[in-house]
């Protein structure tokens, strides 16, 4: 399948997301100054919806290699291309108002969004190391401009400079592990890579060059002991832009680890699994109890995505089959609720995030009943209550886990939702049981229907991800056998 | 129209449907108090459906109105529900608290009604499916759903300033042990493929979930600790008296006992049978002790609220003496002490509820000589007080004589010590709860009795509480109305306890010595 349409089909929604985002910035200059930005947003939605379904469609063609065999589209790849489709649809829908009347630039941003997603699925399709590093830095740099687009606030430009030098940093460090793993195995394809390593002479070098590609991914799923950027930029960046990027470029990022470990380097398993426990064990941990301490709410939710970073971190330590279903479902229902609670902030606060603290947030439930039920319903669904996507995420990582008999993992994980639920309560608690403060106007902003699209689609999503789970857990295992089974027969035939 | 199989399913999501009607309805006139009432009366009617069409003395072992269906392939988790003489007659029982609740609550719940109403339906969605579920995953799934009405109930409704840290407290307390749990199930499913609990259970009796025994213990202690933290069984009590002092009166009519009891007979001794009898010494001890430490801290309470946490800690004790006594009489006893509990415990806080309402205080020093006043609250406190304390005719009597004789009879190491010094109870119970209601309705009037106006018992409470009057002195003389399908399930609780546990010994000796390498 080397033929033409093969490498059209292959990158289809990547192609269109590119072409709506050059449009929108040809369009941009044709406005009038000053009017609004809005028709742009409408044209970077249906660009996902159109992106979306492509992916969709691409999955009726089963594996299909593009590009001399460094894409690889299949099961695995369409469960994260409609993943950050999904994510970016509702991102875009949630900020379509939030820039109007305050910035001038608005335009740039939904471009912006635009670039960055399809970096993301480039990640997710790519089973070449240089390749995934290319949409890395595709996906990076859009997010990099994008946590800074208050441009007029100091905490915008401190989020997008801090965000940018350690981002820089890790990506360096991800480089040099690609640089080592073509020194150890002599290819930086992933395929090729899984079959040098059964007959490697410098296993060190590999999994040096391991360590460095998991620095350098650790770093960008804010994984503790890589997370120290994530509370100043997710509290400095847009709301919207938070909820975008502490879910898609993660999920992009998890996705390429998967592939890296669980096929490239499936032969070293009893090694990076080690490390990998190190990490989820730390990231939930310290996320947890970071957060315990937090009074601004976007903050507080910055350690929590770091906890559950590392929930989704245990899966890697399951065996394929299991780990990668249960990464990818865990991956659906922590965007679903991420974006959805980010979404809820977005409409609260508005361009100028005058409600930031608990305090702010004191009895939301009085005044604005409906958005408040629905940011109950995320909070619930993170801290892990059944009958939402949270609680079945978690459920399925364990069960992979404990299938492989890691029983202190799931006792460390479990008890760190525990502690997880203290915190959430709080801002349940000032929701609901604590009298609105005289000096916050809380009913400022009302609900534009597009946000309100979006919040009944995040909402909708994380309860059937709870209830009804079927559909995604049997796409999940697809994507699972697809990205984890040639890689184990190429290991077994070459041991 | 045959309603056997679907009926279970019906009763538990009648209240959700009612929970979502709820939120859309508008607060105000008494909408919500009609429409929440309506909800669970229809929802108590569907739970008799149970008792009238149960099939008594039937084969022990078999779940009746059974439904058994895939839920989600792989994982294997089914939706599979059915009740047994275990859990039937608490169906009922969580049925008729519910629109009793709405009564009691109808003027004391004076703002945000539709919140109020929404979650106390959601909590009734959540306790009956923790009494009809029969797969774990979805046993635990409700379990966990049980926590967040109430907590949402304790934080938004409560009494005091405190109560979002009592609220926090109770979900902390019971929720890390679930988390706990929540691994062992797992782990039970990683072992055997299933959490299907009949399999389960069946795997138990014949040693096929795992011949590693260290991990059957831990595995067995995280189901009960669980448990026994909701329940709350001594020493894990420590969220009980803050929660009871916070929650209004309908939340705290079912915030302890039941839900406890029931999870740590049904799945505690059904799937661990053989760890449950290496431990039932500690816990009959633990039982004993809690029955006398609560009765003695209610003695000296000076709040009428931690008086009744108290009692009720005593209460729930008295049960888990009786049920780890492990003989069938204690085990049958156990059960309808649970259904006691949630009935005398209820009376007991609805009462306590109405002098609030009148009073404002639940300080016992505020009251005095009420007697005259309020002739019909008085009278019922002193039914309630009976009943609790076992006077013969009266439910209490049944439940705790067939826990006490359980006692006597058990095969468990000093049995008749711990017996003993658990029936001292029942005089420091009559005398609490005597002394109680002495200081309150008898003596002086004091100043803030005489300064409000007396109001007796209106038609609304009236209705709320003879229904549990009349069920204190039914239950008592018609105990076998009940005991047919209790009997069934302890018989059977009982033989697989004991006789899986007797077993064990060989059994474990054999695999230690196969098992080393």
């Amino acid at each position: 399948m080397q033929s033409l349409s093969a490498n059209i089909v292959a990158l289809l929604p990547e192609y269109i997301l590119t072409i709506a985002g050059i449009l929108i910035m040809l369009f941009e200059p044709l406005l009038p100054s000053g009017s609004s930005r809005k028709p742009l947003g409408w044209l970077a939605v249906a660009g996902t919806v159109a992106a979306g379904l492509a992916s969709w469609y691409q999955l009726g063609f089963g594996t299909l290699h593009a590009f001399y065999g460094t894409i690889q589209v299949d099961a695995f790849s369409v469960f994260f291309h409609l993943l950050i489709a999904a994510i970016v649809l509702v991102t875009l829908l949630s900020s379509l108002d939030y820039f109007e009347g305050n910035a001038t630039h608005a335009g740039e941003y939904f471009a912006l969004v635009l670039f960055g997603a399809v970096g993301m699925m480039f990640m997710t399709c790519s089973v070449e190391l240089l390749m995934v590093f290319i949409g890395l830095e595709i996906s990076s740099i859009s997010t990099y401009i994008m946590a800074g687009f208050r441009k007029g606030k100091a905490t915008g430009v401190e989020a997008s400079i801090k965000y940018f030098l350690l981002g820089s940093f890790a990506t360096a460090f991800f480089l040099y592990g690609i640089a080592l793993a073509f020194g150890a195995t002599g290819s930086t394809s992933i395929t090729a890579i899984s079959q040098a390593l059964g007959s490697s002479t410098t296993p060190r070098l590999a999994f040096l060059s391991l360590a460095m590609i998991l620095i350098g991914l650790g770093f960008k799923v804010s994984a503790a002991p890589f997370h120290v950027w994530t509370p100043d930029v997710y509290q400095g960046a847009p709301a919207p832009v938070v909820g975008m990027m502490s879910t898609a470029p993660k999920m992009a990022a998890f996705a390429v680890l998967l592939r890296i470990t669980f096929s490239g380097f499936a032969g070293m398993e009893h090694r990076w699994s080690a490390l990998i426990w190190v990490l989820a064990a730390l990231s939930m941990t310290i996320g947890n109890l970071g957060a315990l301490l937090q009074r601004d709410v976007k903050r507080l939710l910055a350690y929590s995505s770091i906890a559950h970073a590392g929930y989704l971190l245990v899966a890697f330590t399951a065996f394929p089959q299991d780990g990668i279903a249960a990464a990818c479902f865990y991956a659906a229902a922590y965007s679903a609720m991420q974006v959805g609670a980010f979404t809820v902030i977005t409409q609260l606060t508005g361009y100028d995030e005058h409600i930031r603290t608990l305090d702010d947030y004191a009895g939301l439930a009085l005044k604005r009943p409906v958005l408040a039920a629905v940011f109950g319903f995320f909070l619930l669904s993170l801290i892990g209550i059944p009958f939402t996507g949270g609680f079945f995420g978690k459920f399925y990582v364990f069960t992979a886990a404990l299938h492989s008999d890691r029983v202190w993992l799931a006792v460390i994980g479990l008890l760190n939702s525990g502690v997880a639920c203290f915190y959430y309560l709080r801002v349940l608690g000032a929701l609901y049981s604590r009298q609105p403060r005289e000096d916050t106007d809380l009913a400022t902003s009302p609900l534009t229907v597009p946000a309100a699209v979006a919040l009944t689609f995040t909402a909708v999503a994380t309860l059937l991800l709870g209830i009804a789970p079927g559909r995604i857990i049997s796409l999940a295992q697809r994507s699972a056998t697809a990205a984890s089974a040639p890689a184990t027969t190429i290991t077994n035939a070459s041991r | 129209m045959n309603l056997d199989h679907s009926i279970l399913t019906i009763i538990t999501f009648v209240p959700l449907a009612g929970a979502i009607v709820l939120a859309l309805l508008p607060d105000r006139d008494r909408i919500q108090q009609w429409s929440a009432l309506a909800v669970t009366l229809l929802t108590f009617l569907l739970t008799l459906h149970l008792p009238f069409n149960y099939t008594y003395g039937t084969q022990t072992g078999t779940f009746q109105f059974e439904q058994n269906a895939s839920w989600i392939a792989s994982p294997a988790i089914r939706y599979h529900v059915g009740v047994d003489g275990l859990s039937m007659w608490l169906v009922v029982l969580t049925g008729l608290l519910a629109p009793l609740g709405v009564l009691i609550s109808w003027n004391a719940i004076d703002s945000r009604r539709r919140l109020f109403y929404t979650l106390f339906l959601l909590q009734q969605v959540a306790m009956f499916g923790v009494f009809v579920s029969l797969d774990l995953f979805l046993y635990y799934a409700y379990w966990e759903l049980s926590l967040v009405p109430m907590a949402l109930l304790i934080a938004t409704f409560g009494r005091t300033e405190h109560r979002r840290r009592a609220a926090i407290k109770f979900f902390l307390y019971a929720f890390i042990p679930s988390a706990l749990l929540l691994v062992a199930m797992i782990w039970l499913y990683a072992r055997t493929g299933t959490f299907d609990m009949p399999q389960l259970a069946q795997l138990a009796v014949t040693h096929g979930i795992s011949s590693n025994p260290t991990a059957l213990w831990f595995a067995s202690l995280a189901f009960l600790i669980a448990f026994a933290v909701k329940v709350p069984a001594f020493p894990l009590h420590g969220w009980l008296k803050d929660a009871v002092s916070e929650a209004p009166t309908a939340a705290v009519m079912v915030l302890a006992g039941k839900l406890g009891l029931y999870s740590i007979l049904r799945f505690s001794f059904g799937i661990f049978p053989s760890q449950t009898h290496r431990i039932a010494p500690l816990m009959i001890a633990l039982g004993a002790i809690g029955v006398v430490y609560g009765a003695l801290l209610a003695l000296v309470q000076k709040d009428l609220k931690r008086l009744a946490a108290f009692a009720t800690l005593g209460h729930v004790s008295m049960v888990i003496f009786g049920m780890f006594a492990l003989t069938i009489s204690g085990i049958d006893g156990s059960i309808y002490q649970t259904l006691n509990e949630g009935i005398g415990g209820s009376a007991l806080f609805m009462l306590l509820g109405l002098l609030y309402e009148r009073y404002r205080t639940y300080d016992i020093r505020d009251y005095g000589g009420l007697a005259a006043k309020l002739p019909w609250i008085v009278t019922m406190f002193v039914i309630t007080s009976l009943s609790t304390a076992g006077l013969p005719m009266l439910n209490g009597f049944v439940g705790e004589f067939l826990v006490l004789s359980g006692g006597m009879h058990s095969a468990i190491s000093h049995h008749i010590g711990w017996t003993t010094f658990a029936t001292t109870s029942v005089i420091l119970t009559a005398s609490y709860m005597l002394w109680m209601i002495q200081r309150v309705f008898y003596g002086e009037l004091n100043f803030r009795t005489e300064s409000v106006p007396a109001a007796d018992l209106d038609t609304r409470e009236h209705l709320a509480l003879w229904p549990l009057v009349v069920l204190f002195l039914f239950m008592g003389v018609a105990s076998p109305v009940f005991m047919k399908a209790i009997d069934t399930a302890g018989t059977q609780i009982s033989h697989t306890v004991n006789q899986t546990g007797a077993k064990t010994v060989n059994f474990e000796a054999a695999t230690t010595e196969g098992g080393q390498r």
